[in-house]
């Protein structure tokens, strides 16, 4: 899973004129050609600097999401779904795996990356700072949060960076199991009793707003965001995939006779377009800046799992062996 | 210090009494990391291994591990190959233009050779004799 976070670097651009200009136009064509940008080509300071944020945002949500549906484990309604449950958040880890490969092949060591996860310097979807109160809100993860996460990767996975692109294939095969799975979910508890609907409508209403966040606010045209989509680093704007997860899901949703908490939101049928009302844009940047329900407890329980699994890290560790930068 | 531990929804993390505002973050070495490995993976009986990724371990049986984790939980695997990511050499990327003349090579190609025809028109003129 993950979301659009803000990746919005403002120095761009100004780097950029520092750029040999004869370089900076074959890699321009190259990219233009619909080739694929590999670790050892070269490539813009702000090219890589983008990239190494982005992916590595996109890490931290894979390991920090697997911490609101991990809790639900050991609560899981029966056997069959604490199986697939535990190979859901096995997933999610897995992600963050290929993910750190891949933004590691452009220079940022791993352990950096956790360090600056650990204090909070760098960032992860803002969604995963929402508690999962009952299974019908891991229902509605799996379901909703997932596919979010489908749309915005599918989208990246035609950018321009090779080992990020290879990644997100592996990721986007293993999210659509996820998907179904949480469909399934969702669909056992609409189709249930009126205690069990009530639960995974309640359950919907908490999860729209942090879902309306996942796409990120709507894009302001700017010279960075520019050059950023004509490296293909960004594929869409937020608003384009928040549409179009506005056209798959929300008649799924309403098929099951379930509601959305928006008024506002409604289809065009001449334009296409969905309208929505405001999500609460201040609350999506109090969150982003630490001060939502679950930031402290994310990165406490974190921060627990580096400490206790230090001694084996230690153990195993041989004071002779040297580091390599992964292939992809 | 604020001595105020994390209140979860899950019993277990409550229980950890995890303190919300700590003095120390761990911090890693930066390079004090494992090695890495590369993986490939045999889809099918009889076929290739190929690339599919990379793993850090301390050491080659937990790489295998990690490996088959990572990169065979899905789908069918029938083996599985790693190799230390140093080990690994290849091609300078300046000399990988070397391959650009290689699509030109007809004669190395099935299609450059036209045989039957010229066996048909041989058939053709012997019996006119």
């Amino acid at each position: 899973m993950y979301g659009n976070i803000s990746i919005v670097d403002q120095a761009i651009g100004k780097k950029n004129a520092q750029e040999d200009p004869e370089k900076l136009a074959a890699f321009q064509a190259k990219i233009d050609r619909g080739e694929k940008i590999e670790p050892h080509d070269w490539m813009p300071a702000d090219y890589r600097r983008q990239l190494i944020r982005m992916i590595e945002q996109h890490a931290h949500s894979e390991i920090i999401g697997a911490l609101p549906e991990g809790t639900w484990i050991t609560r899981a309604p029966g056997f069959k779904r604490k199986m697939a449950l535990m190979a859901k958040v096995q997933d999610e880890v897995g992600h963050a795996q290929l993910l750190y490969n891949a933004a590691e092949t452009l220079g940022k060591p791993r352990e950096e990356m956790i360090n600056d996860l650990l204090t909070g310097k760098s960032k992860y979807s803002n969604v995963f700072n929402y508690p999962a109160k009952t299974w019908a809100d891991t229902a509605v993860i799996a379901w909703l949060i997932d596919a979010a996460a489908i749309i915005n990767q599918v989208t990246n996975s035609k950018g321009s960076y090779a080992p990020y692109c290879r990644a997100l294939e592996r990721i986007c095969q293993e999210e659509s199991f996820h998907l179904k799975y949480g469909y399934d979910n969702v669909v056992t508890l609409a189709t249930g009793t009126p205690t069990q609907r009530a639960m995974v409508q309640e359950a919907l209403n908490r999860w729209w707003r942090p879902i309306m966040h996942f796409f990120g606010p709507p894009d302001i045209a700017s010279v960075h965001s520019e050059i950023l989509t004509r490296w293909k680093v960004k594929m869409a704007s937020n608003d384009d995939m928040r549409q179009q997860f506005f056209n798959q899901y929300v008649p799924k949703i309403w098929e099951l006779g379930l509601t959305v908490p928006d008024p506002e939101l409604r289809k065009d049928e001449v334009t296409g377009k969905w309208s929505y009302g405001d999500p609460d844009w201040d609350e999506f940047k109090r969150v982003i800046n630490g001060d939502g329900p679950c930031n402290k407890e994310r990165l406490a329980v974190r921060r627990m799992a580096e400490i206790n699994g230090e001694w084996v890290r230690n153990a195993l560790k041989k004071p002779t062996a040297k580091y390599t930068v992964p292939l992809s | 210090m604020n001595k105020q531990t994390i209140e979860s929804l899950d019993p277990r993390i409550s229980r950890a009494q995890l303190p919300t505002e700590v003095d120390h973050i761990p911090q890693y070495e930066v390079l004090d990391q494992f090695v890495t490995y590369e993986v490939f993976q045999q889809q099918k009986s009889g076929g290739h291994f190929i690339h599919v990724g990379s793993v850090h371990a301390p050491n080659e049986e937990i790489a295998l591990l990690f490996a088959k984790e990572q990169y065979g939980r899905r789908g069918k695997s029938v083996g599985m190959w790693i190799a230390p990511t140093n080990a690994i050499v290849s091609i300078p990327e300046e000399d990988v233009d070397m391959f650009d003349a290689t699509p030109e090579k007809k004669y190395r190609e099935v299609g450059a050779y036209m045989v039957r025809n010229r066996v048909e028109q041989y058939k053709k003129d012997n019996r006119n004799e």
